[in-house]
């Protein structure tokens, strides 16, 4: 009887502390995705900075590619811009750039002060395709396999460990898969 | 309930944006509103947030609801794209089931402790320490007079 009644508060305590961690760890603003091993969803969209005039869904299936949410205005985005290039250059996966409720001015702009790192950019300047996309702030980026379904989700700047540790692995993982 | 629905609906009327619909239409399009989540501001509903997503998602709803859609639809739209998460009212599933029935769960530990407790109460009504003279008297001789075998005994 007195056992329990040492080991039943030191037990209550313990479980209330692991829970307590659990939430202080936990990145209440990174929200986990609803498009994970789904389809890419449907859009239609003029380009940018492209040969192309329009590019839609149906354009991202056949290879891997990383689909880069971003907008001038967006201060992250600049900060992850160099990654964006250098995931691209290092693993020779193409980045479809989605350009979030932007000018056309201040997107050419931007892509012209800083480089260019996508294959081409679909323009969305009313962020239409952004909310079917389950954006919810810019940047976001999205591993499509070569099928076309969204298989991992970047919220906000991608770091360089995370490039590193996850995005550079999966990718090579998906295109071995591809080949 | 009605004084947190006429709050939001004051809410909603002061940061009001031009909306196309009336009466009945109206009312729902207040209500889900007040059900949806903000995915930036987190914490407020989109029809306190005046972030531009909020905004926009407000649009949809006012579009769909002039559409015709059901509330269940529109809900089922936001979730396709955003996840359980933006809804305040979260669904009973697998996913949410610790949620809704863990308050009960612990209900149903406390009442179950609480009436092992007084049953074993009842049961065993507190023992009155009995006296025992002898021990007493030998224990008070030992404490007055103590002695170096007591003593050492005390310590072993």
């Amino acid at each position: 009887m007195m056992r329990w009644r040492l080991i039943v508060p030191v037990l209550v305590v313990f479980v209330l502390i692991v829970l307590l961690g659990y939430g202080l760890t936990r990145r209440p603003d990174i929200l986990p995705s609803a498009f994970i091993d789904k389809p890419a969803p449907a859009f239609d969209l003029p380009t940018l900075a492209s040969d192309r005039e329009r590019i839609s869904a149906a354009d991202l299936k056949g290879s891997v590619t990383l689909v880069n949410v971003w907008a001038s205005w967006c201060v992250a985005c600049r900060a992850e811009h160099e990654l964006i290039t250098a995931v691209s250059r290092r693993t020779g996966v193409p980045v479809v750039g989605l350009n979030y409720k932007d000018t056309e001015e201040d997107a050419l702009r931007w892509l012209g002060r800083y480089g260019n790192p996508f294959a081409v950019v679909a323009f969305d300047p009313s962020g239409a395709v952004g909310i079917d996309w389950g954006v919810s702030a810019v940047p976001e980026t999205f591993v499509i396999d070569a099928e076309g379904i969204i298989r991992y989700k970047v919220v906000g700047p991608i770091t360089r460990e995370e490039m590193n540790a996850t995005l550079i692995p999966k990718l090579e993982q998906l295109k071995g898969a591809d080949s | 309930m009605r004084l947190f629905a006429a709050l939001v609906l004051l809410l909603a009327m002061v940061n009001a944006q031009a909306v196309d619909l009336e009466g009945d239409q109206l009312a729902r399009y207040h209500e889900l509103n007040a059900e949806l989540r903000c995915l930036i501001c987190q914490n407020r509903s989109i029809a306190e947030s005046d972030a531009p997503l909020a905004k926009d998602l407000r649009t949809i709803v006012e579009k769909q609801i002039a559409q015709g859609r059901s509330d269940a639809e529109i809900k089922q739209y936001l979730v396709d794209r955003y996840g359980k998460w933006v809804l305040y009212d979260p669904p009973l599933d697998s996913a949410t089931l610790i949620l809704w029935i863990g308050p009960f769960v612990l209900l149903a530990i406390g009442l179950l402790v609480v009436v092992l407790m007084m049953r074993r109460r009842r049961e065993a009504p507190p023992e009155r320490p009995s006296l025992d003279r002898d021990r007493l008297t030998r224990v008070l001789d030992e404490q007055t007079q103590p002695t170096d075998s007591a003593s050492s005994k005390e310590r072993s």
